[in-house]
């Protein structure tokens, strides 16, 4: 008898056990749903309450009105994704080609390569900026005539400051370099591009037409990501003083409040919209594939 | 389309302290299958590679047709190259797949359609055009990447173990399709496969690779019944070695005298290398052999019988009959009446250490 009761309790006190199991997990992804709802929301919807209310008429949409309209902000937008565009272009142009050639060629470079690539995320921006304005400020008097001297003053051209294209790219290293470097694992690129080479196509026709082809949701996350920290980058903008979207938005601050931030929930809702544009173009090429 | 002859001269590679290929020579006849047939590691592939161009000699020549192509670059050389693991571009269809070659060079789009569709029905999957990679079983994948090795008419086909990753059903019939084709279009193949059935089945000629050289090469029957070395006789088949004297040009094994095959060495004791299928077993109360083990293959079934003497002996009979040889039957043991092959004596041990080659 006594060893039959503990058979005859375990089911018995399991039957429960077992049909609340299922029930528990579910508690708790609610619980974690509504605090990173919290989390996420309320100071979206205390901005965006901020910006639609007026002292007196109660509901109004005045403050993002006027942001089309506030001097600069087109002027900045523009410059903030043209900046993006260029940094995206580059760091592809840099990292494609050096994650493919590294993966074919040099296998055993690969982890220095991830270790040259992660670099940035150490190094603090305000370490880096004070680096590139030392440098941007040397330049003695009698080299004034010289393409070196011509050259570090158009990099620094505010309509389209290219000294903060390169240092963009270096920030975005780390990130472009994981994605691409997640997409390359993803194919065999040693036997698609001896396959290719096989069939006659030379170096650049492989990358073009084989590589690319089959990284393009790779290469939309690396796209992503870099517009991201651009669109976002304020330390190095402000320090070099360059009126970027978040410098702008920054500067609006001090006399309107109320625009700049709804100038915050605008720039958060083309941001989403580009997100959702570019997974959505590379869930296409997956579900096409 | 006419297929090129094929010269390997001195081919000499290494990678770090390891041989690829020590000295490769060999030639392969236009029009011809040849197999390059080896364990893991023998550089069967780095020789293809070195043909495709993805690897490159660091001594010796690779010629075809009398061309010295040891320095053109991969895209420049004219061999298709069906690759052992699923090498189709998965971002485009099986015709756009098979005219990708075509693409490169510029064929207008119709004509290469045409050309693709062609080909798709050559190797049998007339309907599959609009089917991506991922649509497509393993065979059906290798199919369409023999078409596509094919479809710029080159002038040697190369296989690197395209068949390794296919069940073995699918494997017996695309290696067979494939000789068909090879036939058809008369075109220079060069076959790499560690499966010495596969090799032995499809090939004019079989090249037995070990450590980067040439062991033996020969048509298949040669090769099976006449194997050059005792590597090639145990990579090849099963092999029994049995001692035996010798004297003059006959030896005797078993208690039966036999002539002996070839050059008999120059010791009296020797080994005497025997082919499973060569062997008479009879269930006879009286015999000296016992059955220690026997697996059935359908066909045939393999026994392994132990001598008075303590040798052990692989003998085949025919399946139907396994039923007579269970285990610890009482067999007679004689060997067929034709020339064997002699070898001088291994090491002591050595061939009962030797592992049976099974057919994979």
């Amino acid at each position: 008898m006594a060893s039959l009761t503990p058979q005859v309790t375990t089911p018995a006190g399991s039957a429960p056990a077992r049909g609340g199991r299922p029930r528990r997990p579910r508690v708790w992804r609610g619980v974690v749903l509504v605090i990173a709802a919290v989390y996420f929301l309320v100071p979206l919807i205390a901005s965006f309450v901020f910006t639609v209310k007026a002292p007196n008429q109660g509901f109004s949409l005045d403050a993002y009105g006027k942001i089309f309209s506030a001097e600069g902000f087109g002027g900045s937008l523009l410059l903030s994704l043209g900046l993006g565009i260029a940094t995206i272009v580059l760091v592809l142009l840099l990292t494609l080609p050096a994650a493919v050639a590294v993966r074919l060629g040099a296998p055993r470079l690969r982890p220095v390569l991830e270790v040259v690539c992660t670099l940035p995320l150490v190094v603090p921006p305000i370490t880096f900026v004070a680096g590139i304005s030392t440098v941007l400020r040397w330049g003695p008097d009698y080299l004034a005539s010289t393409p070196f001297y011509q050259t570090i003053i158009a990099v620094q051209n505010p309509d389209f400051p290219v000294v903060l294209v390169l240092a963009y790219v270096v920030l975005a290293l780390p990130f472009a370099y994981r994605s691409l470097d997640a997409g390359l694992g993803a194919i065999d690129v040693r036997t698609l591009s001896e396959a290719a080479r096989n069939l006659g196509a030379s170096w650049p026709h492989v990358l073009l037409r084989v590589i690319i082809p089959n990284m393009r949701s790779a290469m939309a996350s690396a796209s992503f990501l870099t517009l991201a920290l651009v669109l976002g980058e304020f330390t190095i903008a402000r320090l070099l003083s360059f009126e970027t979207f978040p410098n702008w938005i920054y500067r609006i601050s001090g006399s309107q409040a109320q625009v700049s931030v709804a100038v915050s929930v605008f720039s958060l809702l083309i941001t989403w919209l580009l997100l959702l544009a570019l997974s959505s173009a590379g869930a296409r090429q997956r579900s096409g594939v | 389309m006419n297929g090129a002859r094929v010269e390997f001269r001195g081919l000499r590679r290494r990678f770090g302290s390891t041989v690829a290929l020590d000295g490769l020579d060999l030639t392969v006849e236009p029009g011809e299958l040849l197999a390059l047939l080896g364990p893991s590691g023998c550089g069967k592939t780095t020789a293809l590679r070195c043909l495709a161009g993805f690897e490159h000699p660091d001594e010796g020549e690779i010629l075809v047709d009398g061309a010295d192509i040891t320095r053109v670059p991969a895209n420049r050389r004219d061999a298709g190259m069906v690759f052992q693991s699923y090498s189709l571009f998965p971002n485009l269809n099986a015709r756009d797949n098979v005219s990708f070659g075509m693409r490169v060079r510029k064929v207008p789009a119709a004509k290469r359609h045409a050309r693709a569709q062609e080909l798709l029905e050559l190797v049998g999957l007339p309907s599959v055009g609009d089917r991506y990679p991922h649509q497509l079983s393993g065979g059906q994948q290798q199919r369409v990447a023999l078409a596509r090795a094919l479809a710029l008419e080159p002038r040697v086909l190369l296989l690197d173990e395209p068949l390794s990753a296919l069940d073995a059903k699918v494997r017996v019939t695309l290696r067979e399709e494939i000789r068909r084709l090879q036939l058809s279009l008369g075109i220079t193949t060069i076959f790499v496969t560690h499966d010495q059935e596969e090799a032995l089945s499809m090939a004019d000629r079989v090249a037995v690779l070990r450590d980067g050289r040439l062991e033996q090469v020969a048509d298949p029957a040669t090769l099976y019944d006449r194997p050059a070395t005792p590597f090639v006789a145990e990579f090849v088949g099963a092999m029994n070695h049995l001692p035996g004297l010798v004297s003059g040009d006959r030896v005797t094994v078993l208690g039966q005298t036999l002539p002996v095959e070839g050059r008999a060495p120059a010791t009296a004791e020797a080994d005497v290398l025997v082919r499973p299928e060569a062997v008479l077993v009879t269930p006879d109360s009286e015999g000296d052999g016992i059955v220690m083990v026997s697996s059935f293959r359908g066909s045939t079934a393999r026994l392994r019988v132990r001598l008075g003497d303590g040798t052990e002996v692989l003998a085949d009979v025919p399946g139907h009959d396994s039923a007579r040889f269970a285990p610890g039957t009482a067999v007679r043991v004689g060997l067929v009446e034709r020339p064997v092959l002699v070898s001088a004596r291994s090491e002591p041990g050595a061939a009962a250490a030797v592992p049976e080659p099974d057919v994979v």
